[in-house]
């Protein structure tokens, strides 16, 4: 089973968002940036594939050379190789097209993704990618089996799961739950030294156009500070949620 | 011309979210000088929706449709907006219309984005606002593409009543196949989902042990709201993870967040600051999720709750 695990630069969920150029780009000044937490999921189960069933594991990133330490991150958690598609992700269409590419090249038959990235949380390449290729999709995974080439998919639903049943080639967008938090790995030395050696290849894009541009960004208003009810006296609290917030 | 809105119905039942929808489509359309067209599939009263200002309905009704499919879905969808004439497309934020939007997306070649929280600031060019770094920021977002596809926010809108006389259209689309085998469905009965809810109340570590739920439960049950808790809490196993609410867990945009004993981690915030008001209980007053709260009790929540608890079905009975 050949396997390729869409990667994601995003910044850590801890950094301070700013906008520079009239609130026109995202500042990464001071930024760290990290592999995309739902990503982070979805790599997990492909190693698990990998030790158990003897999968190989390519990731990718569509970015500019400065997500390379975060596919190197990917590397040193046990992927095989990367491949970083040398453009500059505008939208999630231009970005599922140039991912298109490199299925179509590459004849993996399971591709795994995260169901959107902490930053922009578009949540639509995975699905985009899919319909490109024509191939099989499950959003919000919440457990992946594969066997030859038959896939068991549980998948979260509002209130409840769903479990579906499909041949390869699959397109899948991972949450918690495809591998539990307790299950994601900090890479060690010998992976980081090991990474160092693994191949990085950088492609050329297909050109891909955006069909949807950012014009600005906002922060959201300043909120009111907190109103305090004291403990011994509960009611004005509902009477505050009541006629103030009406929400009760 | 027109405006596409797809609805979603729960064993033959609108949701609020379906009403929010066609409210909004209804603005958009407006907005564009054309009409709105609501695609509702298995629906017992596809009539429901001329309250929000539905035009025109496509009702479909097909057993074969009963259970969900996203390609299957989003195939249906196209046919709607190419035999309407769509500009625009309009989807909820529930879990099945973010699985076909993108699917709809690419089968329409239009440009998508989810998270809208605002009807078009322009519509030549065409821009919306929407949520984006996890509810930490907004981008106003340009689709360039002839048609465009929308997923609203759940509860950014609201319902706008917008009595119209209404006609409903049997419509008979092509069913393609997919590929895909729904094995089986789970769902919790009886019990308010997080995605539904207008109230949820959650707990945190502060509550000391899951012996200690009943007061939570309790509170959600006086509120008709659904209960959650935080990562750690799901993490040590007092709770399911399907009741884990933050970054990694189910995104909360209810009217009302209580927590309980969580201090407000960036990534416990991130998952529910979407809620329109948020109340804190927590002994420590220097817990961050007193910043991010509106109103906030500071104290010890063993005493606190029950108290509201007393005090809630005191006021239920005099307002019911």
């Amino acid at each position: 089973m050949k396997i390729l695990v869409c990667i994601s630069h995003v910044p850590d969920t801890t950094s301070k968002i700013n906008f520079t150029e009239n609130d026109s780009k995202f500042d990464s000044n001071g930024v760290q940036y990290v592999i995309n937490p739902y990503d982070e999921f979805a790599l997990t189960r492909a190693m698990w594939f990998k030790e158990k069933q003897g999968a190989s594991v390519t990731v990718v990133n569509v970015g500019n050379a400065s997500t390379e330490p975060t596919l190197r991150k990917a590397l040193a958690i046990g992927a095989d190789d990367a491949i970083r598609v040398n453009t500059e992700a505008t939208d999630g269409l231009s970005v599922a097209k140039e991912l298109a590419e490199v299925v179509k090249n590459g004849g993996y038959d399971l591709v795994l993704a995260g169901k959107e990235s902490i930053d922009y949380n578009g949540g639509m390449v995975p699905g985009m990618l899919a319909t490109l290729l024509d191939f099989n999709f499950v959003n919000a995974c919440i457990g992946l089996e594969v066997d030859g080439d038959k896939a068991t998919i549980a998948r979260e639903i509002d209130g409840g799961k769903e479990t579906l049943s499909c041949n390869l080639p699959l397109v899948i967008a991972g949450q918690k739950g495809m591998v539990e938090e307790k299950d994601l790995r900090i890479p060690n030395m010998r992976g980081i030294m090991m990474a160092r050696k693994k191949p990085l290849n950088v492609v050329a894009p297909v050109g891909a156009n955006a069909v949807t541009t950012t014009v600005s960004f906002e922060k959201p208003a300043a909120k009111a500070a907190c109103k305090l009810v004291d403990a011994e006296h509960v009611e004005e609290l509902i009477d505050l949620l009541h006629n103030e917030a009406k929400v009760i | 011309m027109s405006v596409l809105v797809y609805t979603e119905s729960s064993e033959g039942k609108f949701k609020k979210a379906a009403y929010e929808v066609t409210s909004y489509g209804k603005k958009v359309a407006e907005q564009l000088g054309t009409n709105l067209v609501v695609l509702a599939i298995n629906s017992d009263d596809p009539a429901a929706l001329y309250a929000y200002g539905a035009e025109k309905v496509l009702n479909i009704a097909n057993d074969s449709l009963n259970t969900f499919n996203a390609k299957v879905y989003a195939d249906i969808i196209k046919q709607a907006a190419e035999k309407e004439q769509a500009q625009v497309v309009i989807v909820e934020s529930s879990s099945n219309s973010l699985y076909l939007a993108p699917i709809v997306a690419v089968n329409l070649n239009a440009g998508y984005t989810n998270n809208v929280v605002t009807l078009p600031s322009s519509t030549a060019p065409f821009v919306v606002k929407r949520k984006a770094f996890s509810n930490k920021a907004f981008n106003n977002t340009e689709i360039h593409s002839d048609i465009k596809v929308l997923s609203l926010a759940k509860n950014s809108f609201g319902l706008v009543e917008n009595n119209v006389s209404g006609s409903t259209e049997d419509f008979s689309p092509l069913i393609i196949e997919s590929g895909l085998t729904s094995e089986s469905v789970e769902r919790t009965t009886g019990k308010v989902t997080i995605a539904d809810a207008d109230i949820v109340v959650s707990g945190g570590r502060g509550l000391k042990g899951p012996e200690n739920w009943g007061i939570v439960e309790e509170l959600a049950e006086v509120l008709g709201a659904a209960t959650a808790c935080s990562k750690p809490v799901s993490d040590l196993g007092w709770r399911p993870h399907s009741e884990h609410v933050g970054q990694t867990g189910k995104p909360v945009a209810s009217n009302l967040y209580i927590a309980i004993g969580i201090s407000g981690a960036i990534q416990h915030l991130a998952g529910v600051n979407s809620s329109k008001v948020k109340v804190v209980i927590n002994t420590d007053p220097e817990a961050p999720f007193f910043k991010a709260a509106d109103y906030g009790i500071v104290g010890d929540a063993f005493e606190v709750v029950p108290k509201l608890i007393e005090k809630l079905k005191e006021f239920k009975a005099n307002n019911s």
